[in-house]
């Protein structure tokens, strides 16, 4: 068995004291195709967040198998700006940031890969559009184009199909079949549970902790997701001190 | 033709010397301000030219109207501003606008209360509105540097600034050139709103910024289209400024200014992207 991408050591992430994720143990295999999946407010995001270190943890922490410039992070489609002037094809050549970097040129063998990458999924003759101008759906393609062309080991996908319609999911969910073939390791949050039953095979179900972990089908039980319902419900403005785990001191 | 545009520019050196110190400043000063046109900066350009007073104030109140005193004093003031600025948004509930507000207009009263303590009230008018009809050589080969500096740093932050504008968490996660695009752009800012006081004076520097990049914007649909035909109204608008200003007989500043203004207006009406444009650029829709 090679070494695990992501070991969880009683990780706990959160915001003004509260965890939003708490002592999160366990590890993640190469090659793994992972749905993160647990009500609102269950810490899903603040996870992924944690992985890219825009949140610091709380606590314990994690080890990367991998260096970090490995990691492809497709954060929640809301934080773009729709309304810049920028092309479809300038945004997806910024996947291939690791070879150009900020000031490098493009290659005429990196314009023929954004290409290519434009058309598998689907946006083949859209490179001059302005991105203000697609649908949810082919920004989200476009994205997805993007990360393809950051040709990552690791790759996390905050609710990647919200608001994105059932063709357009499909297709996306057959290219994260790709990468699953590929060898890449796969965390998707997602909230279609029929869709995570279908597509992936392993299942993190959280709720501010750990729920269960494993293969999909012994995860989603219904016992362990009206767990689930209640504890990503807890929150007291003036909770005791956590005193779990006491041997491990914050980072 | 030939008297009312040309003559007023051959015959007078102030003349040339006003247009090459307002053409230095569209050149380098109105690219900044279409980046924060995009960025939703606008009013915060507004905030940073306020912010530059308290610092040029002190210059002046140490050294009388010296041109290195006033352009340190200015540049330091507004780095600290932003700075402080930013921490505030940062490590307090307050968001970026509402700390800014703050911070300018405690500047901006500090700096009239600092030139007055010296007592002549033409100085304060010439801090406040600029001296684009004075300029000495130093006071040009000053702006000539800045817009000089901010051309090839905006073509060296190029890609790392558009990305940091619409998608700043793919720029995160892909580099550390997040922060030095953000805070070197604020740099940038500051720098031409300096050389904007000078020639515009405080209260209007950021005309010259904002209002051909609102019009640009309303026209173009690329970026580099629209980063060029900025610069092209802003040009025009410095040339029609002071030839208004000359046959006129009103002050320059607010001239350029308001010549912006107008290509501003007209751009707002006749426009694709403005009030009257869509439908006077009607054409049938297509099959799919």
């Amino acid at each position: 068995m090679s070494e695990p991408v992501i070991r969880f050591r009683n990780l706990t992430l959160g915001y003004d004291r509260h965890p939003a994720v708490h002592h999160l143990s366990g590890e993640i295999r190469p090659g793994a195709l992972l749905a993160v999946v647990g009500p609102n407010g269950a810490g899903k995001s603040t996870l992924l967040k944690g992985l890219v270190g825009e949140t610091l943890p709380l606590q314990g922490g994690f080890e990367l198998g991998i260096p970090a410039d490995e990691i492809a992070y497709l954060p929640q489609i809301s934080d773009i700006d729709h309304s810049f002037p920028v092309s479809v094809f300038d945004m997806v050549a910024m996947g291939l940031w690791r070879r150009v970097g900020g000031f490098g040129g493009l290659r005429r063998q990196d314009i023929e890969r954004v290409h290519h990458t434009l058309a598998k999924v689907g946006l083949a003759g859209f490179e001059q559009r302005q991105i203000g101008k697609l649908s949810g759906g082919q920004l989200q393609r476009a994205r997805f184009a993007r990360m393809m062309l950051q040709d990552c080991r690791l790759l996390l996908l905050d609710e990647p199909f919200n608001a994105i319609d059932s063709r357009t999911t499909d297709d996306l969910l057959s290219l994260i079949a790709n990468w699953h073939a590929e060898g890449r390791t796969v965390l998707a949050v997602l909230h279609d549970l029929e869709r995570v039953g279908r597509y992936f095979p392993e299942c993190l179900l959280i709720a501010r902790e750990l729920i269960a972990f494993g293969p999909t089908a012994e995860v989603l039980t219904s016992a362990n997701l009206a767990r689930a319902r209640v504890l990503a419900e807890q929150f007291e403005e003036d909770a005791p001190v956590c005193h779990r785990h006491p041997d491990e001191t914050p980072v | 033709m030939f008297e009312f545009f040309v003559a007023p520019f051959l015959e007078f050196e102030f003349m040339r010397r006003a247009l090459a110190g307002s053409l230095a400043l569209a050149l380098g000063a109105t690219p900044i301000g279409l980046f924060l046109l995009l960025r939703r900066m606008s009013l915060m350009g507004d905030a940073m030219s306020h912010a530059i007073l308290p610092g040029a104030a002190l210059g002046y109140l140490a050294f009388g109207l010296s041109l290195g005193a006033m352009t340190i004093g200015g540049i330091v003031a507004g780095i600290i501003v932003a700075m402080a600025a930013g921490l505030v948004a940062r490590a307090s509930i307050l968001k970026e606008d509402a700390s800014l507000a703050a911070f300018y207009l405690m500047s901006l009263a500090a700096g009239v209360l600092i030139v007055s303590l010296r007592g002549r009230n033409l100085d304060l008018l010439h801090v406040l509105f600029g001296s684009v009809l004075a300029l000495d050589d130093a006071s040009l080969l000053l702006i000539a540097s800045i817009t000089t500096l901010t051309l090839f740093a905006l073509a060296l932050l190029y890609r790392p600034l558009v990305l940091e504008c619409f998608d700043p968490g793919f720029l995160r996660g892909v580099s550390r050139l997040s922060p030095v695009a953000h805070y070197g752009f604020l740099i940038l800012v500051v720098l031409n709103l300096v050389s904007g006081f000078h020639t515009l004076g405080t209260l209007m520097a950021v005309g010259i910024m904002i209002l051909p990049a609102a019009a640009a914007r309303l026209w173009a649909t690329r970026l580099p289209t629209m980063i060029a035909s900025s610069v092209i109204i802003a040009l025009a608008s410095g040339a029609a400024g002071l030839l208004t200003s000359f046959h006129a007989d009103v002050p320059a500043g607010p001239a350029i200014v308001l010549a912006a203004g107008i290509a501003y207006v007209l751009s707002l009406i006749l426009a694709p992207g403005g009030l009257i444009g869509p439908r006077l650029y009607r054409r049938p829709h297509l099959e799919y």
